[in-house]
């Protein structure tokens, strides 16, 4: 078995009395994406950074492609590619300039041609980085986190300010470094690309992992307990005896909401739904109509965080 | 759409290299700066025409250029080492460049080297301009002092790099602007440039004479003029390098 690009165990940070990251493990193996969901000042940035090698762990370890980050620093930077949440290029530096220079640290740079039209970054080829549009910056310093060919990306809100197109573009990347069996580890807070892009995701909240899983995971009912669970509603004729389809599907709540329409709350599977068809037929009733609405990642999320607003 | 292969293929470019096209970055955005421009060679040239031309200032000696253009030479290496220096790599820090370059396959120690690199080359484009202007009003420096010369400028080059890393590293943009150019004025006026450190009281001149401008100019003047440079100005320069160096490394922030 490969040993996984990153390793993170147990990680604590802390900012004198503020503990930003509190105990975190998660693990990105090569050819999949990793997100790192959460809202605000979760601790997202800190535990990329610590990985990136900008800060120590105040306990736990961290392997980055089997090294220490901070230790073999130099050793790793030219295997790695880092996207920071904003800045890192000279105002004054045109974006076209800035991407070829970090290209020239590289032994096999990307072929920048191709990269540079990927990214829609030829027309701002000779703009000043301080003209370029916040898309426009994020997609260029994308750009300069692929450009060395690395065997692992960090992402750090890759998408932020991005617009609709810019931020397919992006996916489709991603999904093309995945299948390049390049690793991936983004930061995000947008539920969507967690769920298009992700591999695993991994919650977290106040420094803490509140939930991991693959989005499919994460989102199928079984993980849930009370709330949010998925929906199952369907039209039939009027009275059939719940009680009997409540037997068959145990952890379903069911209800004839109204004459002839029957919501069931619970683990909603191709199974069930099954089961309710075959129920119905057994009592030569005829489906008229049958939804199932199942949890998305956002309601995982907000259960998990919380959905008061956050300062 | 030409074909994009992500597959990964890591690896460092020679040193040589980066270190190279670094320094060329470095080059280019300092010359694509007006500002910097203006102080690191409109202002140096324009005293040395001006104050020659004008006959204003009672220079020591009959020979005009000969006071001058060291003092100029001295100016432009401050401008450059110290004042450019300080300012580009305090906004560079604020702006995370230096953060994204440390996340990059070029070092630490490549990018101060990189750095290194640019001022150099920048000093000795605006000695040999401050130079041939200096020829052009008449200044014929005895030929022996060039590589002495040269040894004093590297050495002070040293200590005002320390010194704007120090500042760079450790105080905010806005600070380090603000500082440097303040420090710029005040050193200018204070080093000897273009006003001779002899209509200062005594006292006032022995403190002056340990700035490392005046030690700059003081030497550039005997050693261009054909003298040994004193070895007060030689000890001056080293320390002024050893301490400003040693203190900005301790204390640089990179973020």
């Amino acid at each position: 078995m490969t040993r996984p690009a990153v390793e993170v165990d147990s990680l604590v940070k802390r900012y004198g009395a503020r503990t930003a990251v509190d105990g975190v493990s998660l693990a990105v193996p090569p050819g999949t994406v990793v997100a790192l969901l959460g809202p605000n000042g979760a601790g997202k940035t800190s535990t990329v950074e610590v990985c990136e090698g900008y800060r120590r762990p105040d306990s736990g370890t961290v392997r980055v492609l089997g090294l220490d980050p901070v230790a073999a620093h130099d050793e790793l930077t030219p295997r790695i590619g880092v996207m920071l949440q904003s800045g890192g290029v000279y105002p004054g530096a045109r974006a076209g300039e800035m991407l070829a220079l970090v290209a020239s640290f590289a032994a096999n740079p990307l072929d920048l041609a191709a990269l540079t039209e990927r990214l829609a970054l030829g027309p701002v080829a000779n703009t000043p980085y301080r003209r370029l549009s916040g898309g426009e910056k994020q997609r260029l310093s994308l750009a300069m986190a692929l450009a060395g060919r690395p065997e692992l990306v960090f992402l750090d809100e890759p998408t932020a300010g991005m617009d609709p197109q810019s931020r397919r573009a992006t996916w489709d990347l991603v999904r093309e470094l995945r299948g390049s069996g390049v690793a991936v580890l983004l930061t995000t807070h947008f539920m969507d690309e967690a769920e298009q892009l992700a591999d695993q995701v991994v919650i977290i909240d106040g420094g803490r992992v509140v939930g991991a899983g693959s989005p499919a995971e994460l989102t199928s009912a079984q993980l849930s307990s009370t709330t949010g669970t998925g929906q199952l509603t369907f039209a039939s004729v009027p009275g059939l005896p719940v009680a009997d389809l409540r037997e068959l599907l145990p952890g379903f709540a069911v209800a004839e909401a109204s004459p002839g329409r029957y919501q069931l709350t619970g683990p909603v599977s191709p199974a069930a739904v099954a089961t309710v068809a075959a129920w119905c037929a057994e009592h030569n009733a005829l489906v008229a109509a049958l939804n199932t609405s199942q949890r998305t990642l956002e309601d995982v999320f907000l259960d998990l965080t919380g959905r008061e607003l956050r300062t | 759409m030409s074909a994009l292969t992500l597959s990964p293929a890591p690896g460092r470019a020679p040193m040589s290299r980066i270190v190279g096209r670094q320094a060329a970055m470095e080059i280019r955005l300092t010359l694509r700066r007006g500002e910097s421009l203006v102080l690191t060679l409109v202002i140096p040239v324009l005293l040395l025409v001006g104050i020659d031309k004008l006959d204003a200032l009672r220079l020591p000696g009959g020979d005009r250029a000969a006071f001058l253009v060291p003092g100029v030479l001295a100016l432009a290496v401050m401008s450059t080492a110290f004042t450019g220096q300080a300012i580009s790599t305090g906004f560079e820090r604020s702006y995370g460049v230096l953060k994204r370059l440390g996340a990059s396959a070029l070092p630490r120690w490549g990018l101060l080297l990189a750095k290194s690199l640019a001022v150099l080359v920048i000093l000795a484009g605006q000695c040999v301009i401050v130079g041939v202007v200096g020829f052009a009003l008449g200044w014929r420096p005895d030929l022996r002092g060039i590589v002495p010369a040269l040894a004093l400028i590297a050495l002070a080059a040293a200590a005002f790099s320390g010194l704007a890393l120090l500042m760079a590293g450790t105080l905010r943009a806005e600070a380090t602007l603000a500082g440097a150019n303040l420090l710029y004025l005040l050193l200018g006026a204070a080093g000897g440039i273009a006003v001779p450190l002899t209509a200062a009281p005594a006292a006032i001149r022995t403190v002056l004479q340990w700035l490392p401008i005046t030690a700059l100019t003081d030497g550039l003047r005997a050693v261009l003029g054909g003298d040994p440079a004193p070895g007060r100005v030689w000890l001056i320069l080293v320390l002024w390098a050893v301490v400003t160096i040693t203190a900005a490394a301790r204390t640089f922030r990179w973020e």
